[in-house]
């Protein structure tokens, strides 16, 4: 364990020093600046070493810089896709490209996704050109958005339930999306847990059953690391899960590593956050559908919130009080809210800033709506020293739009992923332009 | 190309075409004087389940001061659309005269389109809540169930028809899953709250039938080890089907040239239903990803003797955007659906734009309760990939991909999708362009009558499975 660590981190070191830009200094001048916290009406950002060197109203252009003139445009930070699975999963319904979920009897919180990642997956030049410049890939699990789950395509097929050996479906990790052949940030960032219907499936069929086990496992995991040399020489009692997953868990269980539950109706909510608060867990809540009903509960835990603003409809009975408000809602009560993608955040990533928009058109500011997708999941996931606002240190993740990048009419017109220029293209640009174009030879010989 | 279907049952036309003639029917101007013509063991028979729907109240009224986009590719600014009768009585500029009598609603800074009409909708077959009690969308027992309809799978009650109407959806086609080869058939509704299906059923429209290519059907029932396991299946049991299809019409129309002497043939309700396509009466609405198997349903039609009225999903159009405009065959497809299967894999989101420059039928679809809700949003960022791929599409011609051109996909443009004099009175009335992502439906008229209107809870319809539960007031 102690080894895999080592390597993994090492790994995202690495990542960091070769994403780092040597490149030369680039001023991006005569935008609106949105920073993730405010709004600069017309600005310069001034990239250099990968970094942000400067940003304002009155910034010079240093001598040499190469300048982008963004007017009439807009600068912004990168987005942030959370609950994504970006570069875990090619194509949805392909089991073989799917790295995101797995079966094992023997693995549940262990299961490190990161060593999945594809850094050529299709799918990460296209939730690039939707601005996306970083994610947070999460395991799938029964409660999971993940996955297309579109009835004509499951029609008939067994596969209706997604199998999870147990109550937690693995650690998430943060990537970025430039290219290159590492994406990774930082794994095991966070542990994931399915609560609700869901996780009640997983326990045996109750949410009684769900809670009761949950905090059992937790002793278990608490038993374990207090006498790991007695459970090597075989003088511990039996415990449920395996060496692994109770190791993965012990940060867990001590606070220093969240934990994303999913969960979705009022009463589950209040009994998660009673839940964390005396198991003294650090908790983020995923879906919160009925979250606005408990704002006020839910902000004086501080406990961060991943919504889907777009959420709406009774889809099942744990979702009736589902409105377009709750963002807003949520907002108001003071809650630190992220907004998702679509789908899982995969293919559809690239919606993320339509759901921002979508929630500004129902009430939530449209300077929070911003932040929902830029600082709000940095911080959530404490990157917030990292990246995911335009403000001088940070990972200079900058994207240039045409206008106001939540309105689908605007496009980027520049894209840059630590000070890296990154290229306007993807693969579904390319058949674009393959069919696009007329020669006498067949479409195989263009482009 | 399009038959136009007046006031006939797709049912009863269906017989007669088969009863009468050898070739597809002559266009009906009614269904009395054909249903004269039946069998007498087959009188009453032709449309069992019919449509019961009437208007909401009404008043006359003039919108005026907004920008319109009619839905027939023009735009007009600061202009008027009357609605008289739970019809269009007037569209132009200002100096448009307004009727006296008629109320006059400002629509100054706002826009005005014809009602949002989703071309493939599961609403009411694939409800929420999602449970297995009402996952009434797929027949998936048999390759071929033509036989079944999917009115009798709609659940009124489906929280998706008020949510779908507050995103201005006057219209839906709601068809069968695609596990089957031939799913059954589609229903066209309008969306306002009834107790009953024959409550929402569009009085006009003529019935689809769902067909379906590519991995579902051989996946399906590969998967049970039957026939289609494989793309070649699919196209064994479609052209089976037909054979069997043109030998039932061939057994009605000898029975007819008898004069009706001895037993009349058993009727068969899967047969009926692809004899009623044979006849030109039922429309295909066939569910198809990729280009070559879009190329391969083209021939198979052509094989024997119906026309494809529309691809559904059809990510790959761009492929063969001239053929299908030549065919004068609609694609009902999305902007950012991709990749969630293999047939899904080359979609893009300059799908729409592709074709709309090649002069095909373009139609943005949802496929989708929450998409549904939205479509103008899709339809937005189609546009705006178009643009970014050079194309110069106005606002005004990428509305009718969500409003005339689904109209015509389900084989209702005679009655609505724009706004035009005579027409149905669908309209929506948006707060902002609805291109626009902080654009809001302010208020939906369908027949004229105000079936929703955002700032007065008079006109804010809850089914009654969303009574007694929390965050009703606000969706």
């Amino acid at each position: 364990m102690r080894a895999l660590k080592t390597l993994a981190v090492a790994a995202a070191t690495l990542a960091l020093s070769t994403t780092a830009a040597l490149a030369q200094t680039i001023a991006i001048t005569n935008g609106r600046v949105l920073t993730g916290t405010g709004t600069i009406d017309r600005g310069t950002v001034v990239i250099r070493d990968g970094r942000i060197a400067a940003v304002g109203p009155a910034v010079a252009v240093p001598a040499g810089a190469e300048v982008i003139d963004a007017a009439g445009g807009v600068i912004a930070p990168g987005f942030v896709a959370v609950d994504s699975g970006l570069g875990g999963i090619e194509v949805s319904a392909l089991q073989d490209t799917n790295d995101l979920r797995q079966s094992s009897n023997s693995l549940s919180a262990a299961f490190d996704l990161s060593w999945g990642l594809d850094p050529d997956s299709f799918t990460l030049p296209v939730a690039r050109l939707g601005g996306i410049t970083r994610a947070i890939v999460v395991p799938q699990h029964p409660g999971s958005s993940g996955g297309h789950v579109h009835e004509d395509d499951t029609a008939g097929v067994g596969e209706g339930g997604l199998h999870s050996p147990g109550l937690f479906a693995g650690q998430a990790a943060a990537i970025h999306l430039a290219e290159g052949t590492d994406i990774l940030v930082q794994p095991r960032i966070a542990m994931v847990a399915p609560f609700g219907d869901a996780g009640a499936g997983v326990a045996g069929g109750a949410r009684g059953a769900e809670f009761t086990l949950f905090r059992e496992i937790l002793r278990e995991v608490r038993l374990y690391a207090a006498n790991r040399a007695a459970y090597d020489r075989g003088n511990l009692r039996d415990l449920m899960l395996s060496r692994a997953d109770l190791e993965a868990l012990i940060p867990v269980a001590q606070g220093r590593m969240p934990l994303i539950i999913s969960v979705h109706r009022a009463a589950d909510i209040r009994n998660v956050l009673r839940l964390a608060q005396e198991e003294g867990l650090d908790i983020i809540l995923d879906g919160a559908e009925e979250g606005w009903r408990v704002a006020d509960e839910i902000a004086a835990a501080g406990v961060p919130v991943l919504i889907n603003p777009l959420a709406n409809l009774p889809q099942s009975f744990e979702v009736r009080g589902a409105t377009m408000e709750n963002a807003a809602r949520l907002h108001a009560a003071g809650v630190v809210i992220a907004i998702k993608g679509n789908e899982g955040s995969v293919h559809r990533a690239r919606e993320t800033r339509y759901n921002a928009g979508n929630a500004v058109a129902h009430g939530l500011p449209y300077e929070a709506a911003i932040a929902a997708i830029t600082v709000n999941p940095a911080r959530i996931f404490g990157l917030e020293s990292r990246f995911g606002g335009i403000r001088t240190g940070a990972a200079a993740d900058v994207v240039v739009w045409t206008g106001d990048p939540l309105e689908p009419l605007s496009q980027p017109t520049a894209i840059f992923i630590e000070g890296r220029r990154q290229p306007l293209n993807s693969r579904a640009l390319e058949l674009r332009d393959r069919y696009q174009t007329r020669t006498p030879l067949p479409p195989a010989y263009r482009n | 190309m399009r038959r136009l279907i007046v006031a006939a049952t797709a049912v009863v036309m269906a017989l007669s075409g088969c009863a009468t003639t050898g070739g597809p029917a002559s266009p009906g101007n009614s269904s009395q004087t054909t249903n004269s013509d039946l069998l007498p063991g087959l009188r009453g028979l032709q449309d069992p389940y019919p449509s019961t729907y009437r208007p909401l109240p009404a008043e006359d009224l003039a919108i005026v001061g907004g920008t319109i986009l009619t839905g027939t590719g023009q735009r007009i600014d600061n202009g008027v659309v009357v609605l008289v009768g739970g019809r269009v009585a007037a569209i132009g500029g200002p100096d448009t005269p307004i009727p006296a009598g008629a109320r006059r609603m400002d629509a100054t800074g706002r826009f005005v389109t014809p009602g949002i009409i989703d071309a493939h909708s599961h609403l009411g077959v694939y409800p929420s809540p999602s449970v297995q009690a009402t996952s009434d969308g797929n027949e998936a027992t048999n390759p071929n169930t033509g036989q079944v309809w999917s009115e009798h799978s709609v659940w009124p009650q489906d929280p998706g028809f008020n949510r779908a109407r507050e995103g201005g959806v006057t219209t839906l086609q709601i068809l069968p899953g695609s596990a089957n080869l031939f799913g059954g058939r589609s229903v066209t509704l309008r969306n306002v709250p009834s107790v009953s299906m024959q409550g929402m059923k569009f009085p006009e429209a003529p019935y689809g039938l769902k067909m379906a290519c590519g991995e579902n059907p051989s996946r399906v029932y590969g998967g049970r080890n039957q026939s289609p396991a494989t793309g070649m299946g699919n196209m064994a049991g479609y052209r089976a089907a037909w054979i069997e299809a043109q030998n039932y019409r061939r057994r009605w129309e000898a029975y007819e040239a008898g004069g009706g002497a001895g037993d009349p043939p058993t009727r068969d309700l899967r047969l009926e239903t692809l004899a009623g396509v044979l006849s030109g009466d039922i429309l295909v609405q066939n569910h198809c990803y990729r280009a070559d198997e879009m190329m391969l349903m083209i021939d198979l039609a052509r094989e024997f003797g119906y026309r494809i009225t529309t691809f559904h999903h059809a990510s790959e159009s761009y492929k063969i955007a001239d053929v299908l405009a030549a065919e004068g065959i609609c694609s009902a497809t999305w902007a950012g659906w991709w990749g969630f299967k293999m047939e899904s894999l080359d979609g893009i989101e300059e799908n729409a734009a592709l074709l709309e420059a090649a002069g095909a039928c373009t139609v943005i679809h949802s496929d989708d309760e929450t998409l549904t809700q939205r479509l103008n949003q899709e339809a937005a960022a189609a546009l705006s990939a178009g643009r970014r791929a050079g194309l110069n599409i106005s606002e005004e011609v990428a509305i009718r991909w969500i409003t005339l051109n689904a109209a015509r996909a389900i084989g209702v443009d005679d009655q609505t999708g724009s706004l035009e004099v005579g027409k149905r009175a669908d309209v929506v009335i948006w707060s902002a362009n609805p291109f626009s992502i902080y654009a809001r439906v302010d208020q939906v008229f369908i027949d004229g009558a105000r079936v929703h209107d955002r700032f007065d809870p008079t006109y804010q319809a809850r089914s009654d499975f969303e009574l007694g539960q929390p965050g009703q007031e606000n969706h």
